[in-house]
């Protein structure tokens, strides 16, 4: 039991990764990582929104009827959602500035959602809350290292501390344009390492 | 005039998929094929406008003068996934035709965060209601000349060799990262 729970913590920490294996959740992904904390606290977001609406799902499998099944996790999810965004605005408001829209926009992030069917709707409490955390933090992970390396190109800084100067530092990995490319080659890297391990 | 201002705005200027980052599953999911890129244009740019104005409606006459703004996200959510499932049954019913071209990609329209996107946008930016849909169908537009662009240059990418780890995926975000580029072209025409 121990072992596979371990086992569920990490499958979505790597093996399962959301974003660079599963490509879902791409909207935040892209736009929230303009530097490392925003990446971070956005992946911090959901990882609460997920980890919850697992917990939550997972003892209501038995009462929700079979039909009407997406609206009932819909709501759960927004439920959460809501909460986290008055928390955040309250106690981070920089950050609420920051990441604006897309802190409502995490109820339509597909892995919330894809979790609750696919994995919370079928197992115990337990397992759906590590799968939860599992998930969350391998979503956090992603967005961490895409928000490093961007604002580190872009910038010169990693979380603000400066490594380079500010000149050398080409701002289109901060604009949109910047967010595509580097994804898109991150993703490749995990192919090619995937494929090696 | 604002009307041509909101229109080259949310088509160019402030790209939804390419400057706004919203709709990018879709935008990776739909855009190998270029009919299955216009399917999903039309399908969304129909849902898009009618969400629009109910969840405006909703917002300016229930939400605001009851002070119950904290419900926004359910209440949209909600409002968003009904009418969805209503306009499909109103669509086999009404027009077969149609409902053959945009049945299958209706109910993927719910988790389509660029509707949420912008029932919550126009909010924000304090629109009335004309221009709200004249913003959320110039949305749709953009949404739908981004998809079908890169759907065109990923029907050529298909005849090409890429290194094994690039195909797919990174190889489309990457067309995608230079269209973004391309669009930036665009920024200043308006304000």
């Amino acid at each position: 039991m121990k072992n596979s729970g371990i086992k569920i913590l990490l499958n979505g920490l790597i093996k399962e990764n959301p974003v660079f294996v599963l490509i879902l959740g791409m909207c935040p992904t892209l736009a929230t990582t303009s530097s490392a904390v925003n990446g971070m606290s956005m992946g911090l977001a959901t990882l609460f929104v997920l980890f919850s609406s697992n917990i939550i799902v997972s003892i209501l499998k038995n009462i929700i009827p079979d039909k009407v099944r997406i609206p009932a996790y819909v709501v759960i999810i927004a439920t959460f959602v809501s909460v986290a965004e008055m928390l955040i605005h309250a106690y981070f408001p920089a950050i609420y500035e920051s990441l604006g829209i897309f802190i409502p926009l995490i109820v339509v992030n597909c892995i919330v959602l894809g979790r609750a069917e696919a994995f919370a709707s079928k197992n115990t409490v337990l397992s759906s809350a590590l799968d939860g955390l599992g998930m969350g933090l391998g979503f956090t992970l992603a967005l961490t290292l895409l928000g490093v390396v961007r604002e580190l190109l872009g910038t010169g800084k990693v979380f603000g501390n400066i490594v380079f100067s500010e000149n050398y530092g080409a701002i289109i990995f901060v604009l949109a344009p910047g967010a595509f490319i580097v994804l898109g080659y991150l993703i490749a890297i995990m192919n090619k390492l995937r494929k090696t391990l | 005039m604002t009307f041509i201002f909101i229109f080259i705005s949310a088509v160019f200027v402030n790209n939804i998929v390419l400057s706004q980052f919203l709709g990018i599953c879709p935008f990776l999911g739909v855009s190998k094929r270029m009919d299955t890129a216009i399917g999903m244009t039309g399908a969304v740019a129909f849902v898009m406008a009618i969400a629009t104005i109910f969840t405006y409606i909703i917002q300016k006459a229930v939400l605001d003068p009851f002070h119950i703004q904290f419900l926004q996200t359910i209440t949209f959510i909600l409002i968003i996934a009904a009418l969805v499932q209503l306009v499909e049954i109103v669509l086999k019913k009404i027009s077969p035709a149609l409902y053959q071209a945009l049945g299958v990609y209706l109910p993927l329209i719910t988790t389509n965060c660029t509707i949420l996107g912008v029932a919550l946008l126009v909010i924000k930016k304090d629109f009335n209601l004309v221009e709200s849909v004249v913003f959320a169908i110039s949305t749709a537009i953009g949404f739908g000349l981004a998809l079908i662009l890169l759907a065109g240059i990923r029907e050529q990418l298909n005849m090409v060799k890429l290194p094994k780890g690039m195909e797919g995926i990174p190889a489309a975000l990457i067309t995608a990262g230079l269209l973004a580029m391309a669009f930036m072209g665009f920024a200043g025409i308006v304000r």
